[in-house]
């Protein structure tokens, strides 16, 4: 379970070294985030979430039936913008308003 | 590497800063206006179980309901092994808790009559992403509580043999040791994971229910300084959507579905329906070969869909990613389940410190809140907080006390343990992940793990115990080349105390309370013998377990 931080795309914020709650996340000399051990991490996608740049994206491990979707999610006021970028390029949408509770 | 002493002196000390941590800050800055402290491994922002955020509040008396009514289906689903006091001075501070969070900033939705909407008949439908910001931007607020984050706390600081006096913790990014002194001490570093071999064991061993980064922490210390401990042997094992491990209670209460068996069968009442019930349901369904087993989904509606998709992205978006790649999305295929490793979740179930009423540990000035607080189930995220607030105002009563005294010699011992690790030239015959590993394996296959289907024996046990206590001593040589490093050997030393405990408290009750979480086979049926409680005390370096008869709503109890 991990994600994958895009080095071209990354500004160093470091913003989301500072929330990740296992610590997992450091910067590089060249002021890039750094995955130190991929196999540590939760999923909880707090750093994909802080990431101003969307260089950030949550993936599943091939061991639990990951199929190589990445995702990654812009915030826009109230909205998350989640979107997933399958293998083949496609991409699919989901938008969520935190103003809106869950109906479930 | 040598460490840097730095000393910090507050009224009340605050052992992690998450969902009790933070709460707890806040009501003892309304109760007396003294300091605060928080010390916490990670950010507060995301640190702790609500980092990924949540469902919804499943703790809250709902119209028609009363406090009592919560103490009657808790005690119903632990099968009598629950801390009456506990559980109503908790659920009597439900409701106004989510008002309390609401009023920060938390989306609650409202019925046509301005009433929360409830789901099912204790919980309240809200928007969970963003609870933890939404807490630590009010902790931040108050410039009188001060947070430490990114340091690890691993030790009590005791004044004579039953008083805290504050805690000690070492930075992840500087070698300082902090001597944490205070008046009151809460502990709220919440439960217990990783102790047992995970769903995953390669690349997403880390893809659990619970974090993977509350590791017991508050647990061992409280055990090393000689807490009581109370029903550890109750272990939570969570029912999740299989592969992401993904709560399930959305889909059941969300959109009504039933637990099937592969044949299509609904088997749930053929089990009963308490959590440990429906686990052991589909871990039987399976065992007899009709596995494997699903929540029925298939035929739900495209927009019911799409609100299942959005509840997930809200507290476990992995399994809306799961949904989007596989194209195997629930209103055309059934969601496969399965059970988790056993994890030790005081919030869940009643495992943790044996507290009084006022959620005082047996030391004095240490109180415990949250997951790592035992004798009251079923507490969630609102009674999580309740307990916070309950802890808080009875610390507040230590602000006019002199701070008790430390020892020097003991910080001067401290210092020069960790620095042993940090400097040590003899490279360890196995490094901590393996070491982890072992343990993970021992408990799994020997300690009622996934492999055995939770069951375990005296036999079985014993064995356990003895590979433990042989891995407790090569984790006694492990080297650490950087501070992060450190943190992992703590970590695993944590879990290597904590799962001794948890092994001596499943070999003394001698009965099978609760299917599962703690199945016996060579007591495979339950006995009124075994209505109190399996505490324990560790007295020289070996826990001592005992039991104290069941405690009612009626009682305030005092140590
Ligand atoms: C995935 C998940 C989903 C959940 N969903 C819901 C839900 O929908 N509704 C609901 O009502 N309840 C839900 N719960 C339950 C609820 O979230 C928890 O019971 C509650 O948040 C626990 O609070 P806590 O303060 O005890 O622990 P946490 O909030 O986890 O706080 C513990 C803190 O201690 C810190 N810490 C640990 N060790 C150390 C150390 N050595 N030094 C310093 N700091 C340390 C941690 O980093 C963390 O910040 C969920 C729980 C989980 C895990
Ligand atoms: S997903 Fe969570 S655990 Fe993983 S690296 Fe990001 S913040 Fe850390
Ligand atoms: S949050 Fe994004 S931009 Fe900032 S350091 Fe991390 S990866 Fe780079």
């Amino acid at each position: 379970m991990s994600i994958e931080i895009h080095a071209k795309k990354c500004i160093g914020c470091g913003k989301c070294a500072a929330v990740c709650p296992g610590s997992l996340i450091a910067m590089t000399k060249e002021k890039k985030a750094q995955i130190r051990r991929p196999e540590r991490c939760w999923a909880c996608v707090s750093c994909v979430k802080e990431c101003p740049v969307q260089a950030i994206a949550l993936f599943l491990g091939e061991d639990m039936g990951g199929l190589g979707g990445k995702m990654v999610v812009r915030r826009e006021g109230t909205l998350l913008r989640w979107t997933v970028r399958l293998p083949d390029g496609s991409e699919k949408t989901v938008t969520v308003n935190s103003r809106d509770a869950n109906k479930y | 590497m040598g460490f840097q002493i730095k000393t910090k002196c507050v009224d009340f000390l605050i052992l992690g800063g998450g969902t009790a941590g933070c709460w707890a800050a806040m009501a003892f800055r309304k109760a007396c206006g003294g300091s605060v402290l928080i010390a916490e491994k990670a950010n507060i922002r995301r640190s702790g179980c609500l980092a990924a955020g949540v469902n919804a509040l499943n703790a809250y008396i709902v119209p028609g309901k009363t406090p009592q009514d919560y103490v009657a289906y808790a005690r119903k689903d632990a099968e009598g092994i629950v801390r009456g006091d506990l559980l109503l001075s908790m659920a009597k501070g439900l409701n106004s808790a989510a008002q309390e969070l609401e009023k920060l900033g938390l989306t609650i939705l409202k019925d046509e009559n301005g009433q929360y909407a409830v789901r099912g008949t204790r919980n309240i439908k809200i928007n969970g992403e963003n609870i933890k910001p939404l807490l630590a931007d009010a902790v931040a607020a108050d410039a009188g509580i001060t947070i430490l984050n990114r340091v690890n706390v691993f030790s009590y600081l005791k004044a004579g043999e039953n008083r805290i006096a504050g805690a000690l913790a070492f930075g992840i990014d500087e070698p300082v040791l902090y001597v944490l002194r205070a008046k009151a001490v809460l502990c709220a570093t919440g439960g217990a994971a990783g102790l047992y071999k995970p769903n995953h064991s390669g690349f997403s061993q880390h893809k659990m229910w619970y974090p993977p980064f509350n590791t017991g922490a508050g647990l061992a210390m409280g055990m090393l300084a000689g807490a009581e401990m109370t029903t550890l042997e109750m272990r939570f094992i969570a029912l999740r959507c299989r592969d992401t491990i993904a709560p399930t209670g959305t889909l059941a209460q969300g959109v009504g579905a039933r637990q099937i068996n592969a044949a299509g069968e609904v088997y749930e009442s053929k089990y009963g329906l308490t959590t440990s019930q429906r686990l052991y349901g589909t871990v039987m369904e399976t065992a007899q070969g009709r596995g494997p087993c699903f929540l029925r989904t298939t035929g739900i509606s495209a927009q019911q869909e799409e609100e299942l998709f959005k509840a997930y992205l809200n507290m476990a978006p992995s399994q809306t990613l799961r949904w989007l790649e596989s194209g195997k999305t629930p209103c055309v295929a059934d969601v496969p389940i399965a059970g988790t490793e056993p994890y030790i979740v005081g919030g869940h179930t009643a495992s943790g410190y044996w507290v009084n009423t006022h959620r005082e540990t047996t030391l004095r000035g240490l109180f415990a809140a949250g997951d790592v607080a035992g004798g009251c189930p079923q507490k969630y995220v609102t009674g999580v907080l309740v307990e916070g607030e309950i802890a808080a105002k009875a610390a507040a009563s230590y602000c006019n006390e002199p701070f008790p005294d430390v020892s020097a010699q003991e910080i001067q011992d401290w210092k020069n343990k960790l620095e042993v690790i940090l400097n040590h030239s003899n490279p360890a015959d196995a490094s901590t992940d393996e070491l982890e590993a072992q343990m993970q394996t021992v408990m799994d296959e020997y300690a009622g793990g996934i492999s055995t289907d939770y069951a375990c024996s005296a036999q079985s046990l014993a064995a356990a115990d003895k590979k433990i206590a042989e891995l407790q001593t090569q984790a006694g040589d492990l080297h650490a080349a950087d501070l992060q490093e450190l943190v992992y050997v703590w970590e695993l030393r944590e879990r290597l105390t904590l799962c001794r405990a948890v092994i001596a408290h499943l070999a003394a009750r001698k009965e099978t309370r609760w299917h599962c979480f703690a199945e016996r086979t060579d007591f495979p049926d339950r006995s009124a013998d075994w209505n109190v409680y399996v505490n324990s005390r560790m007295e020289n370096g070996e826990f001592r377990v005992f039991t104290r008869p069941l405690v009612g709503e009626e009682i305030c109890y005092e140590h």
